[in-house]
């Protein structure tokens, strides 16, 4: 059959191929387009559960598969101050026991359905997230309610998640990328405010989180009014409601508003700061360059998209047409504001290889003053474009349509948003583009956060001037110093801004420092940073013994290869003079 | 439920140039894909120019004969598409995604950079591109954790002079010597219309899609055919044994196996194998070293086909306090386990079910990587038949429990295989 129908193919093609072979295409200009493709969005059909739970359904009939998201308006924004992480670990332990079902019966059920059940956390928003071939729908259902509105937090399977949750922070160090990311949102926001900590938390605050920590914040964030459910694919609405009313419609929890986390103004750095994060022998400098952007609710939203492709959002934007094509320093270079409910960050990033590192900040900058300037009409035509026209291709599978859903839920996007969106686009003006640029890109106050090789690329660095160097710091106090407060110690995190450990010692200025592990004597203290000496103290964690191990654990990450210990003192040129400590602390004062 | 009927219908032809073309109409969302494949890889790369094939793919979006270096990517962003490639062991694979109204502008870069990428190549941009792939292995490797491993494994499960021994992204002097003669004698041999298949898949009307693939491709000229290439198969004579250090946190353990080409017959039943040891919670390894043990912070497998060798994979990291030799012991008691007993039948149910709900997930989208137009291309290329989606599928729900069983006894041998240990850089 296969062979028949190729040999059939080839003699038709034979025929067809002469008459073009006489006409050879005209290549002189690339061919234009035809008239543009009608858009059809996709209906949205909105109902509501007997509960109140509103339900948004998009029908697909193009695969049999079904897209079920129950999406929860609260994220890791929504995090109580010192509980860091609870939202992502409250959604991530749903998975591990709900109604009669353990972790392991959970796992099976699903996949012997063929199903993916999933249960995460964004900054906004939770979600459980069923994908199911349709037929199987029924059966995957119940699974999911159960998982959404009947979690059971084991306490052994917290305590699992727990050390595989810390054993993710520790390999977080070994990622120049994930390194970066976590850094520059520490430097941009500080530790106080939720966008300048991982959204897994800090390992203080995993370490201490209980099975009622994760109850009570499910309780306040998890209840119909602040919850809304997702159907996307080959469904019909009056089939597949009944079933979302018999899982989710008897639902009642909590009623009322949930909790919702307001997070505190972040303010923008004054001026141009660089921070150096030492990575030794790096093959290439992780950069990340910006500063705090801007919500998702901004008015200039259309026009920053427009900017944005042309800085660095797609291929042919800017940044990587120079950093990678011109000059390449880089496999790719680009830009992007990440928009949440608050104001979050904007990054020009690359990974730039390491004898270049200079050059290449010094291309970031020419790029960044450079997008202040007015746009060539064609560029900004071509911006446009890209961002408008292929607009239509992202509702292309359930998942797509399901994102942007989600989006619109979130972010409360107008009913118009989508059918509006290609006209938004078209609109920007060049004189939008610039007064944009010139209100969020402010290359003159921007952090540079630069992760790779210290030694090799600081004296580059150093030579552009771009402002003063910060580096990581591991800051040590001893209590009851008398010569040294320690409170004053502690002063200086705000000083020296940046990645700042800090840790207190027991005892006084000897005794508290010079204190061997081994001895297991005295104790220390550890905690997360915050703006106030005492309040460090009122919520750091008594750790007993050295505060030596913790000094040892700091240096690791940020150290180079082991060396062996030479084997005996001194060698051909330097003689050993004598055993330690030397005679000049024998000797006694006159 | 019953095993899915998956239906891509597609028409497919050949230009008098050899190129062999396939039509899928999808009109769901009014886009089109087009989907070239050059039946070349690294595999074809000689010693002292490993990498060259990817280095080349990079060359494909620098302009041609018709189109200045910068306007591929310019025209194709004014028009909203976007597009991409990708090199591997065995082929190189291009795809544009426009707005379906733009389809004629796709066939004509495609068309242009197959007829007359030559004439606008200089040995400058074989330089620019040469430095963008060097910080490419940089990035993906070099500054990767484990990344350095990755190449290493290769070596040690080809022996030298096979062509599965160099990794794709090629060594550093390599990159360094490749030259524009190089690039131009690559081009004349594995770049003819002859060696390529080209998928168009999308918003497209077929006869007009046909009189246009034909009108941008009928002007190409035919050149040398290609020989398939045939290694002698390979086998590993015993343990390979290797510890090497990398800047990480955590040692991860490595144990590959040499095993059959895709689509030979136990491909299929390897798949399953790696379904049974490492896919999802209940998985046996998953569940003793992950869950029930938690001495590791992670584990997978899997058959990795390839057309000429496939080997199988499974990696495992230990949590901070244990040891790769404490996880090697249990993954080992696991192989011999299921090498003795046949999985149950709830087990086997649960991977065809899972096997099957996959093949529907591909049906969704239509370009890019993965997408209906690169697997009609795939299937294309890997067995002359490009709806191949039903018989692709029916190679797993016939397997037996038993059959599986013995895919882990012959295929999984503890005495021959590849142990590579990456050690944390200062540790003992």
């Amino acid at each position: 059959m296969m062979t028949r129908r190729f040999v059939l193919a080839t003699a038709l093609a034979g025929l067809t191929a002469v008459l073009s072979a006489q006409q050879a295409p005209d290549r002189t200009h690339p061919p234009q387009p035809g008239p543009p493709p009608a858009l059809t969005l996709p209906t949205i059909q909105k109902r509501q559960l007997s509960n109140g739970l509103p339900v948004w359904m998009v029908e697909m009939h193009k695969v049999p598969v079904v897209q079920v998201n129950l999406l929860v308006f609260s994220g890791t924004a929504d995090d109580p101050a010192g509980k860091f992480g609870v939202a992502s670990l409250t959604t991530a332990m749903l998975e591990e026991g709900a109604g009669a079902r353990s972790a392991l019966e959970i796992a099976d059920a699903v996949d012997f359905l063929g199903a993916d059940l999933g249960a995460g956390t964004s900054i906004d928003a939770s979600a459980v997230r069923l994908h199911v071939p349709v037929a199987r729908l029924a059966g995957a259902l119940p699974i999911m309610a159960d998982v959404a509105l009947r979690p059971t937090f084991p306490k052994d399977e917290l305590e699992r998640l727990r050390r595989e949750r810390l054993t993710n922070l520790l390999q977080a160090r070994d990622d120049p990328p994930t390194i970066a990311a976590l850094a520059f949102s520490r430097i941009l926001y500080g530790p106080a405010h939720r966008y300048g900590t991982a959204m897994l938390g800090t390992g203080a605050t995993i370490a201490a989180f209980t099975p009622d920590d994760l109850r009570a914040f499910y309780a306040a964030t998890f209840r119909p009014a602040n919850t809304a459910l997702l159907v996307v694919g080959d469904v019909a609405p009056d089939h597949v409601m009944p079933l979302l009313e018999s899982s989710f419609g008897s639902w009642t929890a909590q009623t009322g508003a949930a909790a919702h986390a307001t997070l505190p103004a972040a303010p923008e750095p004054a001026r141009r700061e660089i921070y150096l994060v030492d990575k030794p022998d790096a093959a290439q400098s992780q950069v990340r360059i910006g500063w705090i952007g801007v919500p998702r609710s901004t008015p200039d939203y259309f026009p920053i998209q427009v900017m944005n492709t042309i800085l660095g959002g797609s291929f042919s934007s800017r940044l990587n047409m120079n950093l990678r094509e011109k000059h390449g320093y880089a496999y790719g270079a680009g830009s992007g504001f990440d928009m949440r409910a608050s104001a979050g960050p904007f990054a020009a990033s690359a990974g730039v290889q390491t004898d270049k590192t200079a050059e290449s900040l010094k291309e970031f900058f020419n790029e960044l003053n450079g997008i202040l300037q007015p746009i060539p009409p064609d560029e900004l035509a071509r911006a446009k474009n890209y961002v408008a026209l292929r607009f239509p291709g992202g509702f292309e599978t359930t998942g797509d349509i399901s994102r942007k859903l989600e989006d619109a839920l979130v972010y409360h996007l107008p009913d118009t948003y989508f059918s509006q969106y290609v006209q938004s686009i078209q609109a920007v003006t060049a004189a939008d583009v610039q007064r944009v640029a010139q209100k969020y890109i402010q290359p003159g106050r921007f952090v540079v956060l630069v992760v790779g090789d210290r030694k090799k690329i600081e004296p580059g660095i150093r030579a552009l001037n771009l402002g003063a160097i910060k580096i990581p710091a591991f800051l040590y106090a001893s209590r009851e110093d008398h010569i040294v407060p320690w409170q004053t110690v502690y002063a200086s995190t705000r000083l020296i801004g940046g990645d700042v450990t800090f840790v207190l010692g027991g005892s006084g200025h000897i005794a508290g420092v010079i204190n061997p592990p081994a001895k297991q004597k005295r104790n220390h203290w550890v905690g997360d940073v915050r703006s106030d000496a005492g309040d460090w103290l009122t919520h750091a964690r008594d750790v007993p013994g050295s505060w030596w191990p913790e000094w040892i654990a700091w240096l690791k990450p940020h150290a180079g290869a082991m060396v062996a210990a030479p084997k005996s003192p001194g060698n051909r040129r330097f003689a050993a003079i004598e055993a330690a400590p030397g005679r000049y602390v024998k000797a006694k004062a006159p | 439920m019953a095993a899915p009927k998956i239906e891509v219908k597609y028409t497919q032809f050949t230009l008098p140039n050899g190129l062999r073309v396939i039509l899928h109409e999808d009109h769901s969302v009014p886009m089109v894909s087009v989907n070239m494949w050059y039946h070349v890889g690294s595999a074809r790369e000689r010693t002292g120019r490993t990498g060259f094939a990817h280095l080349f793919e990079h060359l494909m979006f620098m302009g041609s004969g018709h189109v200045q270096p910068g306007q591929f990517d310019e025209w194709l962003e004014a028009a909203g598409g976007d597009n991409n490639g990708s090199t591997e062991n065995d082929r190189t694979n291009y795809w544009i995604n426009v707005p379906s109204n733009s389809l004629e502008l796709a066939l004509f870069l495609e068309s242009d950079r197959m007829g007359y990428l030559l004439d606008t190549m200089t040995p400058k941009t074989v330089d620019a591109q040469r430095d963008v792939v060097k910080n490419e292995r940089r990035q993906s490797y070099e500054n990767r954790p484990y990344g350095q491993a990755d190449i290493t494994l290769g070596e040690m499960l080809y022996p030298e002079g096979h062509p599965y021994h160099w990794p794709v992204i090629g060594y550093m002097p390599d990159l360094t010597a490749a030259s524009y003669d190089d690039v131009v004698a690559f081009f004349k041999t594995y770049y003819a219309p002859g060696n390529a298949s080209l998928v168009v898949a999308g918003d497209i009307e077929t006869a007009n899609a046909r009189s246009l693939v034909e009108k941008w491709f009928g002007d190409v000229k035919p050149g040398a055919s290609v020989e398939p290439m045939t290694m002698p198969g390979v086998a590993l004579a015993g343990v390979q044994k290797k510890t090497v250090t990398d800047k990480v946190q955590l040692p991860r353990l490595s144990l590959a196996w040499l095993t059959p080409p895709h689509l030979a017959p136990a491909d299929a039943a390897l798949d399953i194998v790696a379904d049974m040891l490492a896919g999802g919670k209940n998985s046996r390894l998953y569940k003793r070293l992950v869950y029930d043990m938690q001495i590791a912070q992670s584990v997978s497998a899997g058959q990795n086909s390839q057309a000429l060798s496939s080997y199988f994979l499974i990696e495992a990291t230990p949590r901070p306090g244990h040891t790769v030799d404490e996880l090697q012991k249990v993954i080992d008691e696991e192989i011999t386990r299921l090498q003795n007993d046949a999985p149950s039948q709830h087990e086997m149910e649960r991977s065809f079910n899972q096997i099957e709900a996959s093949f529907y997930n591909r049906m969704e989208r239509v370009g890019g990587f993965g997408g209906k137009a690169d697997q009609l291309n795939a299937y294309y290329t890997q067995t002359g038949d490009p709806d191949w989606f039903n018989e692709d599928l029916g190679r797993y729900r016939p397997l037996s429990a038993t059959d599986v069983q013995a895919a882990a006894a012959q295929y999984l041998p503890l005495g021959r295989r590849v142990e590579l240990v990456v050690m944390p850089e200062g540790s003992k």
